[in-house]
């Protein structure tokens, strides 16, 4: 037949490229700042001890880091792998070159409103979704226009077999879009806060049912899909198994959205299907690791090659990466390994195992490929990719290792009981003392990996620099001869499938919708389950001020409000956390990791001049603290002006505050305040210091005021029962 | 964390039936999709794992550009 010729869009490949390394630059460079704040809590105060800056703190920061490494390092890096792949696997140029280009600019607007609102504080707290409502907006606008570039390409394409690569890339592009909006519903209060429209025990469900899924289908599945046609380009020879791949696809995509209703209702199912779900809980370990081996194996009798092509070393340490994470998931689903893992540094390990090894290697080896091809000219310098190779395996090691122990020292040391009944370690500071050397270990693993990747970005520009650019690369191949859309003669029916693309995306997309509704509907439906308490009320209006400082500062980045039901917790903490305490809040704010100890029952434990002294300088309080200052907090002037319109906002999504609660808002935090500033005063350090000051119109107020009701709801029901 | 409070999602009436519609659907859609793998034709197989290897063909001609 008649062959056309075309031209490939490189230059969209390399926009993507150039974005991936600086971003990757950024995002790490932001992760060693913060890997060094637990050691040097003080390193950022550069206007002096009682300057802090609000911008610099770890709460505000640590967000930062997560999203510019997982959105902007990436989220670029996949799409440099999509736009590179996806042209010459259907033998068409890309849908149409605006989209790209508004995809690329938007994406890149997307990061920069991030890196600017995530440190001035406008957060929605919830994890890898803190993005307050705007820029969320825009997220899913950018995420539309890829979805109609990618379709469109593989409308227009002139290969009627679809490879699996694709299929990955599809089931990403649906599954994000139905997580990211489900997760990020949320009543605006003002152009930039907003409150999630559901609380506590609900919200938490729905965020981490996001976080588990984000985690699956925008650092698994479109990694998997660069995999599947990376490793086999470079290693020059077809994929080891390509049955196995498409079982690996549907299990995956499957497993993830459609077994979370296992995972959440397990003791409520029948016997037979607990067993049946058990055996296949079991099975379910394969896909992962079939992936895996499929990977690999696809570099048999190529072994040669790994040793001398650098590109193959990152694949192979990457796709290590993905078999242990994948393994190390599983195992920390079992309750008791749970138990010891959660909350402490052996998670943080967990993950950078994947976003270093997997997503990080993954990228940098197509990157050094890419490179090759783009600029038509070999790499400027192999040794260098492989002194980064060593580099950054390096500091994989030096990252997790330390973190393994370090997870391990504290959960330990967290439940350790002396003969009389008492808590070893009934400081928490004690525990994380113990652990800085190993904090100090993981800073030397974060400078090795990323000063290895300052050498890719050098190695590129080089490169860059010495070769010829091919914006518009030629290319030909026949048009796609319309045939039947029915199956023709002798035609599987998966072969059907999958060159009727439309048809196929439809399917994925009622699955995932299925999956997605069969796990949503219980969650929808645990609001009016939950076991109300009389006497948990709704907060005031200065408390309310309060917990919106904690959200701003991303205190929940290291103390969570979640007690679980464990005898080290109960005597460490107090009474354990209900659920039908936290109906009132919106989002919820249980944390992920104890940097710090748990604040769910921190009210009443310390006087308010205990928390003022703490937050201006915990090392003042508490000897040998990494918690940063918070001086500003003394400093800022309260600004309550909106506070009767959060408070309407909350009535819409069910609090209970009356008209008239609302109309003398002002007033009652006013009162609250001069309360608070009352109890101070009783200091006469704090006369000396801060006499002549009016404190009650300082945030520091209102976040004592949140920080004294936390947990005290329940102590008040128990008293009224007595 | 989460086992915590699954508890309140295990008392609403008739929710076992989202599990088990979950995990027989997808105990199905596993099954029937294995049949059909193993029942590709080999030669399609082969010929779809080739795709990403086949677009070096015309590196030349691109050099003119």
């Amino acid at each position: 037949m008649e062959k056309e010729q075309f031209y490939y869009d490189n230059k969209i490949v390399k926009m993507f490229l150039w974005a991936t390394i600086l971003w990757g630059v950024v995002g790490m460079l932001v992760g060693l700042i913060v890997a060094l704040l637990f050691v040097f809590p003080g390193l950022l105060e550069i206007a002096g001890a009682d300057n802090a800056i609000s911008w610099l703190s770890f709460g505000r920061l640590r967000p930062l880091h997560t999203n510019a490494v997982i959105f902007a390092f990436v989220g670029n890096g996949i799409f440099l792998g999509i736009y590179y792949s996806t042209q010459r696997l259907l033998k068409a140029r890309m849908f149409n070159d605006v989209l790209s280009r508004i995809h690329f600019w938007g994406w890149q607007a997307i990061i920069v409103a991030a890196a600017i609102t995530l440190p001035l504080g406008y957060t929605s707290s919830k994890e890898y979704a803190e993005l307050e409502w705007p820029i969320d907006i825009a997220v899913v606008l950018i995420w539309v226009v890829f979805g109609i570039n990618l379709i469109g390409t593989i409308l227009k394409r002139r290969q009627r077999h679809i490879y699996v690569a694709i299929w990955f890339y599809i089931a990403t592009l649906i599954t994000i879009a139905v997580l990211y909006i489900f997760n990020n519903l949320e009543m605006p209060i003002t152009a930039f806060k907003s409150y999630s429209v559901y609380s506590g025990v609900q919200d938490a469900l729905i965020q981490w049912w996001y976080g588990h899924n984000a985690v699956a289908f925008f650092l698994t599945t479109p990694v998997l899909g660069l995999m599947y046609y990376f490793v086999p380009k470079v290693a020059n020879r077809p994929v080891y198994s390509y049955r196995l791949s498409i079982i690996h696809f549907w299990t995956l995509i499957f497993l993830y959205i459609w077994a979370g209703p296992h995972h959440l209702l397990y003791t409520a199912l029948p016997e037979w299907a607990q067993n049946l779900g058990t055996v296949f809980s079991i099975m379910l370990i394969f896909p992962s690791w079939g992936g895996m081996i499929n990977g690999l194996l696809t570099l048999r009798g190529a072994w040669d090659k790994v040793r001398e092509n650098p590109v193959l070393k990152f694949f192979v340490v990457a796709i290590t990466g993905y078999g242990m994470a994948t393994f190390e998931g599983p195992m920390l689903s079992f309750k008791n390994l749970n138990a010891i893992g959660h909350y402490t540094d052996w998670i943080v390990g967990h993950v950078h195992i994947g976003a270093l090894a997997w997503n990080g290697f993954m990228v940098a080896g197509i990157v050094y490929w890419l490179a090759e091809k783009l600029w038509k000219t070999p790499l400027y310098s192999k040794k260098l990719a492989n002194t980064h190779f060593w580099l950054g395996t390096l500091g994989i090691l030096f990252y997790a290792i330390p973190l393994y122990i370090a997870g391990f020292m504290q959960a330990f040391m967290w439940k350790q009981f002396n003969p009389d009944g008492t808590l070893v370690y009934g400081n928490f500071l004690e525990t994380v003392t113990q652990v800085l050397p190993m904090y100090m270990m993981r800073a030397i693993g974060g400078t090795l990996y990323l000063t290895g990747f300052i050498l890719l970005a050098i190695n590129v520009i080089k490169t860059a620099k010495v070769g010829s650019p091919v914006e518009d690369e030629l290319a030909e191949a026949a048009p796609l001869k319309q045939i039947s859309g029915k199956r023709i003669a002798g035609e599987g029916w998966h072969t059907w499938l999958e060159r009727r693309t439309v048809l196929f995306t439809i399917l994925t997309t009622v699955a995932i919708l299925i999956g997605g509704l069969v796990e949503i509907v219980p969650l929808i439906l645990v609001k009016s389950n939950i076991p109300t308490i009389s006497s948990v009320k709704p907060y005031t209006p200065l408390e309310l001020e309060g917990r919106d400082i904690y959200i701003r500062e991303g205190c929940n980045n290291c103390h969570s409000q979640m007690i679980r039901p464990f005898r080290s917790e109960v005597e460490r903490y107090g009474e354990y956390s209900k659920a039908g305490e936290f109906v009132y809040d919106f989002p919820f704010l249980w944390g992920s990791r104890r940097t710090g100890p748990d604040v769910h029952r921190i009210g009443g434990k310390y006087n308010d001049n205990w928390h003022f002294n703490h937050m201006l300088d915990p090392r003042s309080t508490s000897p040998g603290s990494i918690m940063p200052r918070y001086s500003w907090l003394i400093k800022n002037d309260l600004n309550a002006s909106n506070i009767e319109d959060k408070m309407t906002g909350l009535v819409k999504l069910g609090v209970p505050y009356s008209s008239e609660e609302i109309a003398g808002a002002k007033d009652k935090l006013l009162a609250q305040a001069k309360e608070i500033e009352g109890n101070l005063r009783q200091d006469p350090e704090f006369v000396t210091n801060y006499g002549s000051s009016n404190i009650q119109n300082k945030e520091i107020v209102a976040l004592i005021a949140y920080l004294q009701r936390l947990g005290t709801d329940i102590k008040a029901g128990n008293t009224a029962k007595k | 964390m989460l086992k915590f409070i699954k508890h309140n999602l295990e008392g609403i009436d008739g929710v076992e039936i989202y599990p088990i519609i979950s995990l027989l659907l997808f105990f199905l859609v596993f099954i029937a999709m294995l049949i059909f793998v193993f029942k590709l034709p080999k030669k399609n197989i082969d010929e779809i794992s080739q795709l990403p290897l086949d677009n070096d063909t015309n590196i030349k001609e691109i050099n003119h550009e």
